[in-house]
């Protein structure tokens, strides 16, 4: 935690009712280790020598416990926390426990013993939460039988404590280590009850990352680090317009330089294979390849968001609707209305993408860091014409993730370039192409129209917006009816309480491919919403909270999150001339979560954010250190895209590619963060990964409001002239 | 042929002089520890120590580094127990920790020259983009790295 950061949270008083009792294999076995032909030790499953448990840990004799970890870590902490949900359950000391990733390919041979792999959406814990603290129990179980049958004495009689069983009258004690074998061979006539918020001991205590320690020395073993004997590596070109294909590459040149091993024609890329990446790289420059730039080489994002703006004059699909929303508008005391825009967003993870593949006669390696393995293996066999079962893929460390590791094309390309290289082969990804060949958050636009009665009271809301679907391109039978709910979060059945109101949504399709980016489709919404719930609130003479809170009176949860951010905020008290502060609310991902900025304008319009306030309602903790660490990391996060976020098309391709032109907040331009723990506990165990991104770029820019009178419409604040005087 | 001092130990590596340093650390003496990010000295994942003094590899060429001390993340102290790395571990700083060698390199640097760096100091030397936002974190882990360094001296 930092320094100037402070924690603090309020548990009262909850009733759990029945929790989901997860079914799981009581058979294990001693764990079989097989050989990687690789230097370095990755974080992937790997050959521990020890007893397994379940597929979930092995046991070695000097007590290490290994736990295995089927979610991707890119940076989020389930590398530490999913370990904790089992070790709170095996009662083993945790100064013995470290974390492996889960092999995918285990989980395809043995029945998907390792259950959803794919990381996303800040689900880790809340959907894997029972059968972890299952697999804990069901060991620590069969650990106190095995002493038990050993020492001839009732199972009752003996406790697991510290990664021992003892029997208390007997004062015999044996180390988990000394019983680990024989646990593994025990079958348990029930599965045990696991325990519920309040019987914790691990849950809810800031225990240190896993991870930490590997990640300051260098020796964490990211996907671009993977070095295998006999490697070469492969710098890639794709084609520069989405839905273009290469139409024919003159190789010689590059293929006479130093180093360069071929060149690989895919269908709409071109690859270098050399004996260093830069050797590669610098071979792919001197191609030029031909493209056929296909239909879309004109399009840019001005023509889309003119196209999309143009339908918002059209009802649309009504996503949802109540009362009279229009007639209630012929009546208002006061109309308001207002557009708005937001941009495509890159995700602009550190590492570039990259995949390292080994396809031999009978078995293909893939080493990658991927928020979805089993995706990877998939795409793998696919791509390799080989079946799933001979893919293994090695999960590396991930140098960020924020939804573009969930999406395999970049494995699918590696894996075509593997066919034709006799090798096994390292690709990996400029900057520049990492973001040209990206897969964007949606841009959208927006149209708003409310009414207040003569007090000043919202009656109506009419809302237009106008987005790409992402669900289309992956699930189409989940838009059959128009809507994409995730395009629609936070806009359509919000909890604020217009008793008169018609969502509408025209569903947008251009050539630029749209994915998940933290925290989806609120960030965008909640962006319009939120400014705009501050122009009606600014428009009726109101405080934007307390606006807030007269819309919120069925969710008493959701005002005590926005009370809590406000009152440490000191939301109220004077502030100098060209200061101001903003205050916006999102629930996604099972949390609520409430920021307020504080930011500083210049005259010549030069915004600097001095302090952001957070709290958050995430039900139940696994680590609250954690949680803290993914708030700020959220916030950082959501500035960079209200500041600088954009990717714009122009000749039908992405305009830019490195960190001179995609600016992102450094540590000079960083606010004092807090975050603020408001638990209601319960069975709520809420997302931490992204709740906190959508909130933070409308409460700057309503703090941008509070203290220039200059209301942000359209993102990012680069473009924006935010002089005053 | 050119001859690199890496960590204390002489290397003879065959590559070509303009190569980036980067590159040459990472692919022809297998020391991953120095990241790519961007390839241009924007992001500063690629920090490293020439003659102690904090670069971005990714723009350095090979040649430029003759006759000079390379240090890399990996020599900083072998064993994590240089200050920074300390201060690290305790503050519990990286996340994804792709840029957090650079981040550590950089942050060496700059207590080599300054024992007590205050805020201002660090917004100044501390450059490197963290996409995870672990900025305030690396902040007060920088100041305890003071602190530690200072007990040590």
């Amino acid at each position: 935690m930092g320094a100037e950061s402070k924690l603090t949270s309020s548990l009262p008083g909850f009733t759990r009712r029945g929790f989901v009792k997860a079914t799981l294999s009581a058979t294990g076995g001693l764990a079989l280790g097989f050989h990687l032909p690789v230097l370095a030790a990755g974080p992937w499953a790997g050959d521990v020598e020890g007893a397994e448990i379940n597929a979930w840990l092995v046991i070695e004799e000097d007590d290490t416990v290994t736990i295995r970890v089927a979610q991707s870590d890119m940076g989020q902490g389930v590398f530490t926390a999913m370990p904790m949900l089992v070790a709170e359950e095996l009662e083993c000391d945790w100064k013995h426990v470290r974390a492996e990733y889960a092999s995918a390919n285990r989980s395809l041979r043995e029945d998907r013993v390792y259950r959803r792999m794919g990381t996303g959406g800040s689900r880790a814990v809340s959907y894997s939460r029972p059968y972890l603290q299952q697999a804990g129990a069901s060991a620590r179980e069969r650990l106190i039988a095995a002493a038990a049958e050993e020492w001839g004495v009732p199972a009752s009689e003996c406790q697991a404590r510290g990664s021992r069983v003892s029997h208390e009258a007997s004062g015999r004690s044996k180390r988990y280590g000394e019983l680990a074998a024989a646990a593994a061979r025990i079958e348990l006539d029930a599965e045990p009850e696991i325990r519920k918020p309040g019987e914790y001991q691990l849950l809810g205590t800031s225990l240190p990352r896993l991870d930490v320690p590997a990640k300051v020395d260098g020796s964490a073993v990211y996907g671009i680090d993977v070095r295998i004997p006999g490697m070469v590596y492969a710098a890639i070109a794709v084609c520069p317009v989405w839905e273009g294909r290469l139409k024919a590459v003159d190789a010689s040149a590059a293929s006479a330089m130093r180093g360069v091993k071929q060149v690989v024609k895919l269908d709409d890329a071109v690859a270098v294979v050399a004996d260093s990446y830069w050797r590669a790289k610098k071979a792919l420059e001197a191609l030029a390849p031909e493209w056929d730039l296909g239909e879309h080489a004109d399009a840019s994002s001005e023509a889309f968001a003119s196209r999309f703006r143009a339908a918002l004059s059209d009802k649309g699909t009504v996503a949802e609707e109540a009362g009279d929303a229009y007639g209630a508008l012929e009546t208002a005391a006061k109309v308001i209305e207002a557009d708005y825009s937001a941009p495509y967003l890159a995700h602009l993870a550190l590492e570039p993408v990259n995949c390292t593949v080994h396809i031999q006669a009978d078995r293909v390696d893939v080493w990658t860091g991927s928020q979805n393995p089993e995706s990877v293996l998939t795409v793998t066999a696919e791509e390799s014409d080989r079946p799933p079962e001979q893919v293994h893929v090695h999960s590396c460390h991930l140098g960020g993730g924020f939804g573009r590791r969930s999406r395999p094309d970049f494995v699918a390309r590696a894996v075509a370039i593997a066919r034709r290289v006799d090798a096994p082969v390292q690709v990996i990804y400029s900057r520049e192409e990492d973001t040209r060949s990206g897969h964007f958050r949606p841009m959208a636009e927006f149209r708003f129209r409310a009414g207040l009665d003569a007090e000043g009271a919202p009656v109506a809301l009419v809302n237009r917006s106008a987005t790409h679907s992402i669900l289309a391109g992956l699930r189409p039978e989940a838009v059959a009816n128009g809507i994409d709910q995730s395009s629609l979060s936070w806009l359509a059945n919000s909890p604020y309480a217009f008793a008169h109101r018609s969502i509408e949504h025209h569903l947008q399709r251009t050539h630029v491919p749209v994915w998940f980016w933290r925290a989806v489709g609120a960030t965008q919404n909640a962006f319009a919403l939120e400014s705009f719930l501050d122009e009606m609130a600014h428009a009726a003479g109101h405080c934007p909270w307390q606006f807030r809170r007269s819309l919120l009176a069925e969710r008493p949860d959701m005002i005590r999150v926005l009370d809590a951010a406000a009152e440490k905020a000191g939301w109220g008290s004077a502030l100098p001339t060209g200061r101001g502060r903003g205050i916006a609310l999102v629930e996604g991902f099972g949390s609520i979560c409430a920021q307020v900025a504080e930011v500083e304008v210049s005259r010549s319009g030069e915004v600097a954010v001095k302090r952001v306030v957070s709290a958050l309602d995430c039900g139940n903790t696994v680590n609250p250190q954690t949680i803290d660490e993914q708030v700020q990391s959220s916030v950082v996060y959501g500035l960079s895209a209200a500041f600088w976020g954009k990717v714009e098309i122009r000749d039908g391709r992405a305009r830019y590619g490195n960190f001179d032109r995609h600016r992102v907040l450094k540590m000079a331009e960083t606010p004092a963060m807090e975050t603020h723990l408001v638990l209601s506990g319960g069975d709520k165990w809420g997302g931490v990964g992204e709740p906190a991104v959508p909130p933070v770029v409308p409460a700057v820019c309503n703090a941008i409001f509070a203290a220039t009178g200059k209301r942000i419409r359209a993102l990012p604040l680069a473009d924006q002239d935010l002089s005053w005087s | 042929m050119i001859t690199l001092t890496v960590n204390g130990s002489r290397h003879e590596i065959d590559v070509e002089a303009d190569t980036p340093l980067l590159w040459v650390l990472r692919d022809h003496l297998e020391l991953t520890g120095t990241k790519f990010g961007c390839g241009v000295a924007q992001c500063g994942a690629c920090t490293i120590h020439l003659d102690g003094e904090p670069i971005r590899s990714c723009v350095i060429p090979a040649a430029a580094a003759v006759g000079r001390q390379i240090t890399t993340i990996e020599g900083l102290s072998g064993d994590r127990s240089h200050p920074v790395q300390k201060a690290w571990i305790e503050h519990d700083v990286a996340q994804c920790g792709y840029c957090q060698s650079g981040q550590i390199m950089a942050a060496a640097a700059l207590l080599k020259r300054k024992s007590a760096p205050s805020d201002a100091d660090i917004d100044a030397a501390m450059t490197n983009i963290c996409r995870c936002g672990t900025y305030q974190p690396m902040r007060a882990a920088i100041h305890r790295a003071a602190e530690l360094a200072r007990e040590v001296s």
